[in-house]
């Protein structure tokens, strides 16, 4: 798939003091020399930071850890989960479209995102605040239909779910993640047929739920004022 | 059926008490170090008489593939690396280990490595997986805390680092040396072998890659004997499984189960049955996307879920994720789609692959639409030979397989479909 930088770039990016503390002591975790490693969860970073990842964005990282831009350039150019151009302000919802969430209704889900954010995907909503994405398996296949956003997986959707999931979004809320039919993990719906004994004295929610829950803002508001200092870049 | 005292992940659904206080209350962290002072030949012996194979897809002995680390440093230092980069479409039994039962996972991760004389190791997690890494690195620390990691870990005398690096988003990585490759801060594109990792893996150095499952029962392994894993399933193919059930039956879930159970049992006892009831049972990916599709008879009469079995009805155990189809689906379509995703996941290395995956997923396309001709059936086969075998690592083979299995059991369904597209067009040709 091809994949190219927006061509509306701002000027510059640095890291916030906080997220150079950070990376630098994700550097520590690989042997002396070999901090290139870091690359991948340095540019995830940077993504969080800013909520795309820009071409300055990427060459101040190659410059953090001492690489050659082309380098940098590849990486972020061949995993998937860097957004190369802007995505919407509350929320970029990813929608698992591979077989088992499809065979379950993920495609009355993308029909819901055409006609609740845009037709096309990858496109930011009128109003700037949403946009969407088809994705390949996100690993929650007994939950299946389920999207992503932010951080957190939403499960076993189906259209109203999901259009409440949108709808409270929208209206500046944060829904709550995870199962939407009141599972709690992935254990069978109707009830355990293994580790009986464990259900008597369980947590609130599952893992992944009880730290987004804790957290309280589920999703990282993205500030979209971010790209009012543009160049366009050079083709 | 697996009773729940033979259980290894006691916390699977994450109901029970998840941090380190309640993982000793189950068992684990147990005198982890009289474990270790078996010594690395004595562990990696037990494992390899346990006859656990690897839970990542392919099945290789765990304990064979630990043989072949160096027994003697020659001044390199040696790597386990973990791969929890679970992306196999139907897969997501690792996602529970990392998030709800952390603790199976570290403490394998401290025993194996030092079974294979690393001092540190890396566990690699998909980037999509946000919560689960938060919560597994909340989960390392603690044990760093404890002092279970680190200098002198579980007061063994043994000094390891245990790091926590993930990925961001290619399902290639989760190839052994595509994930080395994107652990050094590289594009996840396959290595040639050999070498292999053991001789030169994670920055040259000798390394050994293993499943997040893989290493999360070692330490029960070896707690509770060889033997006793060995109890459960058929020869060749022991121990507990996590299996993933998805798609069209009542209760999809994560459950562990005793190898070679049979599909029946595994469906009925723990996902309430195939939605609709047996009759309406289409077809089954018994393991994961990259296995060849079975039909619904041929699983409900006599399937065994196990790498044998299912290998001699030629298709895979694979990641034991199991996708269930009922008669509504266009079995077509899902196979369609399996080739999509190839498509878009391939790294585009090697031309049989790159080129491959959008031909055969362009055909593909027509055949659910019905716009083809029958011979092009035999033409997809054959180009889906052409590319099997032919690139640097399995996914080419995995594109391929699925593609195999449908033409192999439903060709008379993609036959049926471009024929009624034909007849139409000439009744409509004949009626204007």
């Amino acid at each position: 798939m091809l994949r190219r930088l927006h061509p509306i770039q701002p000027e510059a990016f640095v890291f916030s003091n906080k997220n150079k503390a950070w990376a630098n002591e994700q550097i520590k975790k690989f042997p002396k020399g070999r901090q290139a490693s870091a690359i991948i969860p340095l540019l995830w970073r940077a993504q969080e930071q800013e909520g795309w990842l820009s071409r300055p964005a990427i060459e101040y990282v190659a410059d953090f850890l001492g690489m050659n831009y082309i380098r940098a350039l590849e990486v972020a150019t061949f995993y998937f989960m860097y957004h190369l151009k802007p995505v919407g302000s509350i929320a970029h919802v990813q929608v698992c479209g591979t077989t088992s969430c499809m065979i379950c209704g993920s495609e009355n889900l993308m029909d819901i995102c055409k006609e609740l954010i845009s037709v096309e995907q990858n496109t930011v909503s009128e109003d700037g605040k949403f946009s969407w994405e088809e994705v390949e398996c996100l690993g929650a296949c007994s939950n299946a239909p389920m999207i992503q956003i932010g951080k957190d997986y939403y499960e076993d959707l189906n259209a109203e779910s999901f259009k409440n999931i949108i709808e409270t979004f929208r209206s500046g809320k944060i829904p709550r993640p995870g199962s939407q039919t009141g599972r709690y993990s992935s254990e069978p719906l109707k009830g355990l047929t293994s580790l009986k004994d464990y259900e008597s004295d369980k947590n609130q929610f599952n893992a992944s739920v009880q730290l987004a829950d804790s957290f309280g803002d589920t999703v990282k508001k993205i500030n979209p004022n971010k790209i009012k200092n543009t160049a366009v870049v050079k083709e | 059926m697996l009773l729940d005292k033979d259980r290894i992940f006691t916390n699977i659904y994450g109901m029970h008490d998840r941090s380190l206080k309640g993982a000793i209350a189950r068992g684990h962290w147990d005198e982890t170090k009289k474990l270790i002072q078996k010594g690395p030949e004595n562990i990696i012996n037990i494992m390899k008489e346990s006859g656990l194979r690897g839970r990542g897809g392919a099945g290789f002995p765990t304990g064979l593939k630990w043989s072949f680390m160096p027994k003697e440093s020659d001044g390199r230092p040696s790597y386990l690396v973990v791969n929890a980069d679970e992306s196999e479409p139907g897969t997501c039994k690792d996602r529970e280990i990392l998030r709800h039962d952390p603790h199976t996972l570290i403490e394998g991760c401290l025993i194996s490595s030092f079974a294979i004389n690393a001092n540190v190791c890396y566990i690699y997690i998909r980037g999509e997986y946000v919560r689960e890494r938060e919560v597994l690195q909340a989960a390392i620390d603690e044990c760093y805390d404890a002092k279970l990691l680190g200098r002198n870990a579980a007061g063994s005398g043994f000094d390891f680092d245990l790091y926590l690096h993930h990925g961001a988003g290619a399902y290639i990585c989760g190839e052994e040396t595509a994930l080395l490759e994107s652990l050094e801060g590289r594009k996840g594109m396959p290595r040639m072998k050999p070498p292999f990792p053991a001789g030169a893996g994670l920055y040259g150095c000798p390394t050994t890659v293993n499943n997040v499952e893989s290493i999360a029962v070692v330490p029960t392994v070896l707690r509770r004997g060889a033997e006793w894993f060995k109890g459960f399933g058929r020869p060749n193919n022991h121990g507990t499984k996590l299996f993933a059930i998805s798609g069209h039956v009542n209760n999809p879930c994560v459950v562990e189960e005793a190898m070679s159970i049979t599909f029946e049992e595994l469906i009925d006892k723990h996902c309430g049955g195939i939605r609709g009831g047996w009759k309406n049972l289409k077809a089954v990916i018994p393991g994961g996307s990259s296995v060849p599709c079975l039909p619904g008879d041929l699983m409900h009469k006599d399937a065994i879920m196990d790498f044998d079995w299912l290998r001699e009805n030629q298709s895979g155990l694979g990641t034991a994720a199991v996708i269930v189809m009922d008669n509504s689906t266009d079995i077509i379509k899902a196979i369609w789609r399996l080739s999509k995703f190839y498509k878009h996941e391939s790294c585009g290395q090697c031309t049989p692959c790159r080129e491959g995956t959008g031909w055969m997923m362009r055909v593909m396309e027509r055949l659910v639409s019905g716009d083809a001709e029958v011979h092009e059936i035999d033409m997809l086969l054959d180009v889906t030979k052409q590319v099997e075998g032919h690139t640097i690592c399995a996914l080419g083979d995995a594109a391929a397989w699925p593609i195999q299995g449908l033409i192999r059991h439903f060709r008379h369904e993609i036959e049926e479909r471009v024929g009624s597209k034909k007849s139409g067009k000439i009744s409509a040709f004949a009626a204007g």
